[in-house]
């Protein structure tokens, strides 16, 4: 990736180094964790990255339902997967 | 200079592709207030993003950026329309505000998005678009050392291997679901679009040492969390592959929501237009994949057409119109080449989730007899995408044809929904200087 690395925020509480310019998604999948968990139990990641499937759902510093794929990250996001 | 969004825009555009991008330049050039409304953080729609936000070394992305930079646009970014309340005023939402969206001319160029079909395993994590995938990448998402399969139809399959190999991945498969007779013909096919047949050598060459299979289609996924590996179907026999991603998508459909939530005429699932780009309702225009699967070259000309003309300059169009119907006969190419095969009809087991919003197997699905019987009774394609996912797919599994698009056509903040259905909107009043492009955020 040419992107510096810059943008620290943390997912599910940890720590997580991006480069600049890159979405929440990203930073959820460097993070290890799937998106969100299906209405029957099963996580679920990002599968369209155009913001079409809302299967990239995430809670941004407390706002639900965010599509992490058309996200850019910034210092400090709190992201939870917990939906 | 200050532009509220009060007073209509002489020509707005909806989608900042290579489509919007073009229309939007051509028809400031001839002076009018043009405007551009995107739901993504930047313009560039699919194919140059990444290309127009960062330094590039795509020439054709780069070349389009610094034309759009000197036309004078009112650029809207992370805004996403959602519906009109009355002629001439669209609503758009962002993070969080809202804006009444006024136009005396509309040029349409929302684009495409990829097809997906369900086979058991698909929606385990890390099973993602063939272009999906890339469009991960490319905002950020490390592949380097990953082993990638690649699977589906179409020609963005070769295009996504080789940008993926690029960038360090192992590709040890791409399958193409369509036979090699298929395949040839539209590799002679070729020769009458000289550009793309230099791309498809360059495609080539970045590829050598990939195997590439014709008559090959992924048939399940296996994995705990996340995919681990994935059976594929080759020429007739099954073979498991262990891999960390599988990238898979079969060829595009095109987002005709807004076009036929305004009320313009479809046509095979495109939106049917004049040869101005003009849709069925007066004033109203279309351009790029919405009126047919063509690729990034008559997505330009058609937003350029569709521009001038919405602008009032119409010879100037006209001179355009030889070059349009050269680049349209490769869509026409294309939907030929990369037809679905019946097969693929039955990959998903009674299990196999159709919806993903809302987790609606194949089995409960099957019992319906139409789309609308389906989304009563099993709220399949009533959640959050509606229908964007699962729609195409029982399109083609049960060919079921898509009801009458209703508003909002995206999940909308129940305020925003308020506010735009009533009588006499108040619009927020946007100033030049708050609309620089920001982030999307999305609640409901
Ligand atoms: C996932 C994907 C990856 C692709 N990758 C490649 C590639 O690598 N190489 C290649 O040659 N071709 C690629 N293509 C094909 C490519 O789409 C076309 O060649 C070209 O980008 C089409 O341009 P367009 O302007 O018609 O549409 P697009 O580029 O799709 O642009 C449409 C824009 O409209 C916006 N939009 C849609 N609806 C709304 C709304 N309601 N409100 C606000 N904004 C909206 C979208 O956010 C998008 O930015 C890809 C297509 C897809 C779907
Ligand atoms: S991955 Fe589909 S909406 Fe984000």
């Amino acid at each position: 990736m040419p992107m510096p690395s810059a943008v620290t925020l943390t997912v599910n509480g940890a720590e997580v180094s991006v480069p600049q310019g890159a979405t929440v998604a990203a930073a959820v999948a460097m993070a290890g964790q799937p998106c969100r968990v299906s209405v029957s139990g099963s996580p679920r990641g990002p599968l369209c990255g155009m913001g079409i499937c809302f299967e990239c759902r995430v809670r941004i510093d407390g706002r639900s339902h965010c599509r992490s794929c058309q996200i850019l990250c910034e210092p400090g996001m709190d992201v939870k997967t917990d939906e | 200079m200050n532009k509220d969004c009060t007073s209509p825009f002489d020509v707005l555009v909806v989608g900042g592709g290579p489509a919007g991008m073009a229309a939007a330049m051509r028809a400031a050039e001839c002076g009018m207030n043009v405007g551009i409304v995107d739901d993504n953080a930047r313009l560039g729609g699919q194919i140059w993003r990444a290309a127009v936000s960062s330094d590039s070394h795509d020439k054709e992305a780069a070349k389009w950026q610094s034309l759009f930079g000197a036309a004078s646009v009112t650029t809207l970014c992370g805004k996403r329309v959602f519906h009109q309340s009355e002629p001439g005023v669209l609503w758009a939402e962002g993070s969080d505000d809202l804006i009444a969206l006024r136009y005396k001319n509309l040029i349409l160029a929302t684009g495409a998005r990829e097809r997906f079909l369900p086979f058991p395993g698909w929606t385990l994590p890390n099973v993602m678009g063939a272009g999906g995938l890339q469009a991960m990448v490319k905002s950020g998402l490390p592949i380097a050392g990953k082993s990638v399969v690649v699977a589906g139809t179409g020609p963005l399959l070769l295009a996504v291997a080789a940008y993926l190999r690029q960038q360090g991945a192992a590709i040890p498969i791409v399958c193409e679901q369509a036979p090699w007779s298929a395949l040839l013909r539209f590799a002679g096919s070729l020769v009458k679009w000289p550009a793309k047949i230099a791309q498809t050598f360059r495609l080539k060459k970045e590829m050598a040492g990939t195997p590439f299979v014709a008559n090959s289609w992924p048939v399940a996924a296996q994995g705990q969390g996340a995919i681990e590996s994935v059976t594929i179907s080759r020429g007739g026999s099954l073979e498991t592959i262990p891999c960390d991603y599988l990238a898979c998508g079969f060829h595009l459909v095109a987002n005709i929501e807004l076009p036929s939530l305004l009320g313009c005429e479809i046509r095979g699932g495109y939106v049917n237009v004049d040869e101005f780009q003009q849709t069925s309702l007066p004033g109203i225009f279309c351009a790029g994949e919405p009126t047919g699967i063509g690729g990034v070259e008559v997505s330009l000309v058609e937003g350029e057409i569709a521009g001038l003309a919405g602008a009032g300059a119409k010879s100037q169009a006209q001179r355009l119109f030889k070059k349009r119907a050269k680049l349209r006969n490769f869509a026409g190419a294309l939907d030929r080449a990369f037809a679905l095969r019946s097969e693929l009809r039955s990959l998903a087991s009674p299990q196999t989730l159709i919806c993903r919003c809302e987790d609606v197997s194949y089995a409960r699905v099957e019992e319906h007899t139409s789309w609308r019987s389906a989304k009563l009774h099993t709220r399949c394609g009533m959640g959050p995408c509606q229908g964007r996912i699962c729609g195409p797919v029982t399109e083609f599994l049960f060919q079921w044809s898509p009801e009458s698009v209703r508003p909002p056509i995206f999940p909308s903040r129940l305020k925003s929904l308020g506010a735009a259905t009533a009588k006499a909107p108040e619009p927020v009043v946007v100033t030049r200087s708050s609309v620089k492009p920001r982030p999307l955020g999305m609640g409901m």
